[in-house]
């Protein structure tokens, strides 16, 4: 479903490329998570294909369409929530080119996310835990196929981390959107994923790619297969000198 | 009549339960502002009673509020009514048209690099500097008062649209680009409201200085007004009304103040902010 291929994202003023010659793709339905030191490029590479960053040599191609600027098949989840924090929670789920919002389906998305009834709350009355909900919520509201997540668990706690891991394991599955995540978590990393990407550094390029197979879904946090999956990654991690 | 008051003893002695401590604080705190003007009234009342000032110079409180009510029969709504006109027409003149300029400076990087520098250097003039050129270009009447104000109030909304643009969190932007907002739906439903506190704390400032200017403005030709009042009393040597202006003034001002300071905290309820937009 998704194709990208980078030859080379170099930042202005920076004679070093960020992101080096680089290839991935996801199949429809499937998870990839982007694993990395910081500074490795893995936001840059979201921005990307998101279509924020539209300054590299290289292209995305969505569906064997090649990406110019922004894409309603994609929906993007920040590290922090990003609220517009004079819309209610509802206006914010909503938010879209137009007036108005589809309330039913808004109501439906928040119902999933676990916050019925908190549609005319401001974000201000929420929690960090319960602002990302919202911010999942509304990337979900344009129906995407692929949803892009970029770290978007790291400022929250550990319980609600786990909560939100599940959860949107659960969203993804139930909407069939694909998912790329970055993420410094590695237990998050092999927990949601079909693949995990372990990205070098300066510039950033696929350093080796590990394929979480057979493990079934919901998997147990305590599975043995996935520890053993985690020391690789932790290997593989240091062998790029991330750790 | 021995034991009503050793009860009153008692009670005094008793200790006061924690919850009282508080609020006798709070009290005296809130009011300790009007410590010092009321005490300066009382001064000014004796002084004057006790032939320590001449009355000439320093009317008795008492006596400006003597003069306020003859004063109100003599027109004074006139006058109120006058200068109000005159900054509410300046201010809606200046505002918006900074408004205007303000958000498309902020929005475009080209038009900022075009007019800022300009404005910025117009800004630098002490405002009463127009006072001669207006007077030579709109006559003595009320087009050059109005205009006067207008510049007043024009540079703190000015600045104030243009940093609040400017200034907009990125991150928010990005969330409605991904969405595929047109360039004026971003203006219109991202960065305006996000530049709303900056913008409406301009227009308080150019609301205030909108007085200020309007007092220039009639102190130097006016026929009406609470700036003619002023010149009236000066010319006069009533320094009663003169006060009773002042007095009005800042009534007024106050008012038109509290009025925006609540348009403020409503237009902003969303904001989490510590102590909210009060004063």
């Amino acid at each position: 479903m998704l194709n990208v291929h980078i030859h080379r994202k170099r930042f202005a003023g920076r004679a070093e490329p960020v992101l080096g010659e680089l290839r991935l793709s996801l199949a429809a339905g499937e998870m990839l998570t982007l694993v990395g030191a910081s500074g490795c490029g893995k936001s840059t590479l979201l921005r990307i294909v998101a279509g924020l960053d539209t300054e590299f040599e290289g292209q995305v191609l969505l569906d064997g369409r090649p990406q110019q600027g922004l894409s309603r098949d994609i929906g993007y989840v920040f590290q922090e929530p990003r609220l517009f924090p004079w819309l209610t929670v509802a206006e914010n789920v909503g938010f879209d080119v137009g007036q108005g919002y589809d309330a039913a389906r808004v109501s439906a998305l928040l119902a999933e996310v676990g916050l019925t009834g908190y549609e005319r709350s401001l974000p201000k009355q929420l929690s960090g835990g319960q602002a990302q909900r919202v911010a999942i919520a509304r990337a979900l509201y344009t129906r995407p196929r692929l949803l892009l997540l970029d770290e978007p668990f790291s400022a929250v706690d550990a319980f609600t981390r786990i909560k939100l891991q599940d959860l949107i394991i659960e969203l993804a599955r139930a909407h069939g959107s694909s998912l790329l995540l970055v993420t410094h978590d590695v237990e998050e990393a092999v927990l949601l994923s079909d693949r995990v990407l372990v990205l070098e550094a300066l510039p950033g390029r696929i350093a080796r790619e590990l394929v979480v197979d057979g493990a079934p879904r919901p998997r147990l946090r305590s599975a043995p297969r996935l520890a053993a999956l985690r020391t690789e990654v932790l290997n593989a991690l240091h062998a790029v000198h991330a750790l | 009549m021995m034991a009503g008051e050793h009860e009153l003893i008692a009670q005094l002695l008793r200790p006061t339960p924690p919850a009282s401590t508080r609020l006798p604080r709070r009290l005296p705190l809130a009011w300790l502002g009007l410590l010092l003007p009321l005490a300066l009234l009382m001064l000014a009342e004796v002084a004057v009673r006790l032939a320590w000032v001449a009355p000439n110079l320093l009317p008795a409180p008492s006596d400006v509020l003597v003069t306020l009510q003859e004063l109100a029969q003599q027109g004074l709504p006139g006058h109120v009514a006058a200068s109000s006109l005159r900054v509410a027409t300046g201010f809606a003149l200046g505002s918006s048209l900074a408004l205007l300029l303000g958000s498309v400076v902020g929005l475009s990087r080209v038009a900022e690099a075009l007019l800022n520098p300009s404005f910025q250097a117009l800004r630098a003039i002490p405002s009463l500097a127009w006072v001669p050129l207006l007077l030579l270009w709109l006559g003595i009447d009320e087009a050059p008062k109005i205009v006067l104000i207008a510049i007043g109030a024009f540079f703190p909304v000015y600045m104030g649209v243009a940093s609040g643009f400017r200034d907009v969190d990125r991150k928010l932007v990005e969330v409605a680009r991904l969405r595929g907002l047109s360039r004026v739906a971003l203006a219109r439903r991202v960065l305006l409201p996000a530049a709303l506190p900056a913008v409406l704390t301009g227009l308080r400032t150019g609301l205030s200085l909108a007085w200020m200017f309007m007092v220039a403005a009639e102190l130097i030709a006016a026929s009406q007004g609470l700036g003619y009042l002023l010149t009236d009393g000066r010319e006069t040597s009533r320094a009663d009304i003169v006060l009773a202006a002042i007095l009005l003034l800042a009534l007024l001002g106050k008012l038109s103040d509290s009025l925006m300071a609540t348009l403020e905290t409503r237009a902003l309820h969303w904001r989490d902010s510590f102590g909210g937009a009060s004063s």
